[in-house]
């Protein structure tokens, strides 16, 4: 099902060539409509209040909490980042301590509740996929990310033994980014056929090379376009 | 060529079955599956033994559509997923995007959200108590129970001039200001609902037939539940009260008094009564909701072009169905890098089979009602 030479579709849009929208200026400054008084003839031209910038909007800040801090005593150097984001903590941990790191965030730490797992494709970067997990606590009422760069060769513990959730989840993220769970019971696509070529959330899955290819194959015409 | 990395599928057809067992596929095509299900059972006699949920029938690519797509117009979309309560889907993306550009919607766009919020969550529990009641056997539940729900949707078309797939709401807030006669309208439609709820009560809660289809069947442990992530009124009819309007809140709910429902036995009839108080409490809100909107703009000043800084997000909120997630990762651009979904019509289909061991096959049409799965959404 896996055949690594058949998924190798030539890159036809490389992530961040996405056409861009004409940048219009972000946003239109909040005092123009109805702050600024009717202009009076004699008012200096110095009054009138300066373009408020753009707001910058939130960004992320390193983290080292009590929580980071235990991890780190923990695992060490499997605990290779931490972040937030949107106040929402994000730990990167290296990928062979996975399976313990989820165990000892299940018994120790509390986050029973595995909320979401999935993945992002990075193509440019040396390991392309980030495996995200999203966890959540129900006795702390708390979330937690954890992060796993992997490269499309290597395969990544599966969690399904430490929340069964993980079961389905690990399915879709197999079906759409050809990423391998070792240890899953029954790794095979869930969404998609099992006849199906290629991996479709892939940054290099071109809708578009994929549609031409199936109006080829299937109605003998150049393109559907 | 197969991976050696990857175990041989243990499909329940392809393990060795016993003497007395049989497969049985039930689906796509089968009235009671809610849409495009498919269920290859695993029986003894009458009697299931094992079970594998084939889904992705419904599978339109989502979250590849919206890679390619601005935040603005991939905002339609995710009312296409579960397609039964298409504002609540709206929501949780309007406000997972605009927690990604650090804004947030002004209170009054806040409250009129929270009541079409909830207005949905009714509708979607009446579509849901009609046909579960249906597949069950009870023909009657179904027209009082969409005769209540047109009202809303009669609501929502005034609104928005849609129905179903509504696109209530803007990221930054509301499109539309309410029309005239909104608040006497859901005030019109929130009155008189108690006692409908009353009604469906008295047909079924101590109906004989009702009872022994629904007592007993499809348990699920407290334990089990948060093991295998559901969420919503099946992982409160378990009886974990957690609800993450209240857990969590977002939109106006920090605002509003109301309870949690919880079961005790995790069995279809508790899911049955939880949703049911639900509809009651949800009637609160909207109450408490309309009696006081404030005044104020309905849209945040957040630009026409949106290019959320670079950085990613997990929003969720209580769905009627569940914990719908929201996972965007924003690379600065117009278009999102990446949108996961988290539906929970999906997660919490992934405990039918620890639900439906050792029931007989008319159960299975219990457990899957009682699931309120939407396959739009299941399969995204």
């Amino acid at each position: 099902m896996a055949n690594d030479s058949e998924e190798k579709q030539p890159a036809a849009t490389p992530p961040g060539e996405k056409p861009e929208a004409p940048a219009h200026p972000a946003s239109p400054p909040a005092a123009a409509a109805g702050a600024t008084p009717p202009a009076k003839p004699a008012a200096p031209v110095a009054a009138v209040p300066p373009k408020p910038a753009a707001p910058a909007g939130p960004k992320p800040a390193p983290l080292d909490n009590e929580l980071t801090k235990r991890y780190k005593s923990k695992f060490g150097d499997a605990i290779l980042e931490t972040w937030t984001d949107r106040n929402q903590a994000i730990l990167v941990v290296a990928r062979q301590k996975l399976a313990q790191i989820a165990r000892f965030s299940l018994k120790d730490e509390e986050f029973d509740y595995l909320a979401d797992l999935t993945a992002v494709d990075w193509p440019r970067r040396e390991k392309r996929f980030d495996v995200v997990l999203n966890l959540y606590s129900m006795k702390k009422n708390q979330r937690l990310r954890l992060k796993v760069h992997v490269t499309p060769e290597e395969a990544v513990p599966s969690v399904t033994a430490v929340w069964s959730t993980a079961n389905w989840l690990e399915r879709e993220v197999y079906d759409m980014f050809g990423i391998i769970f070792e240890g899953h019971p029954d790794l095979k696509r869930l969404l998609l056929p099992e006849e199906w070529q290629g991996y479709p959330l892939r940054k290099d899955y071109d809708i578009l090379t994929q549609d031409t290819a199936w109006v080829r194959e299937n109605l003998g015409i150049e393109s559907g376009q | 060529m197969a991976d050696p990395r990857i175990p041989a599928p243990a499909n329940v057809e392809t393990t060795v079955l016993g003497a007395d067992e049989i497969i049985l596929n039930m689906g796509p095509q089968h009235p009671s599956t809610h849409g495009v299900l498919r269920v290859k059972l695993r029986l003894d006699g009458e009697k299931v033994v094992g079970s594998e949920c084939v889904i992705g029938y419904l599978h339109r690519g989502v979250e590849k559509i919206a890679e390619h797509r601005t935040y603005t117009q991939f905002a339609p979309y995710v009312d296409r997923m579960d397609y039964v309560a298409a504002v609540s889907n709206g929501l949780g993306y309007c406000e997972a995007v605009e927690k990604l550009l650090g804004a947030e919607a002004p209170p009054r766009a806040r409250v009129v959200r929270t009541i079409l919020t909830e207005l949905q969550r009714i509708a979607s529990h009446l579509f849901w108590l009609g046909t579960h009641a249906l597949d069950i056997g009870a023909l009657t539940p179904l027209f009082y129970c969409l005769r209540e729900r047109e009202e809303i949707l009669k609501i929502f078309e005034h609104y928005c001039g849609a129905r179903l797939t509504t696109h209530a709401f803007r990221i930054g807030g509301l499109q539309y200001e309410t029309y005239d006669g909104f608040e006497r309208d859901v005030v019109q439609f929130c009155e008189p609902f108690d006692k409908r709820v009353d009604d469906y009560e008295a047909l079924l809660t101590s109906n004989r037939i009702w009872l022994a289809r629904t007592k007993g069947i499809g348990v699920l442990s407290a334990k089990d539940a948060i093991d295998y992530g559901a969420s919503g009124p099946v992982i409160r009819g378990s009886g974990v009260k957690w609800d993450i309007r209240k857990a969590m809140p977002y939109a106006a709910y920090s605002d509003y008094e109301f309870e949690i429902p919880t079961g005790e036995n995790g069995d279809t009839f508790d899911r049955y009564m939880v949703r049911l108080e639900e509809m009651r409490q949800s009637r609160k809100i909207c109450l408490q909701a309309v009696a006081k909107i404030p005044a104020g703009p309905i849209m945040a000043r957040i630009g026409k072009v949106l290019k959320p800084p670079p950085g990613e997000v997990y929003h969720a909120i209580e769905a009627p169905k569940g914990e719908l997630g929201y996972y965007i990762v924003s690379d600065g651009t117009t278009q999102p890098y990446r949108v996961r979904i988290r539906p929970p019509s999906l997660i919490n289909l992934e405990a039918f089979d620890k639900m439906v061991r050792g029931h007989l096959i008319a159960d299975v049409v219990a457990i899957i009602g009682t699931l309120d799965i939407v396959l739009g959404e299941v399969d995204r």
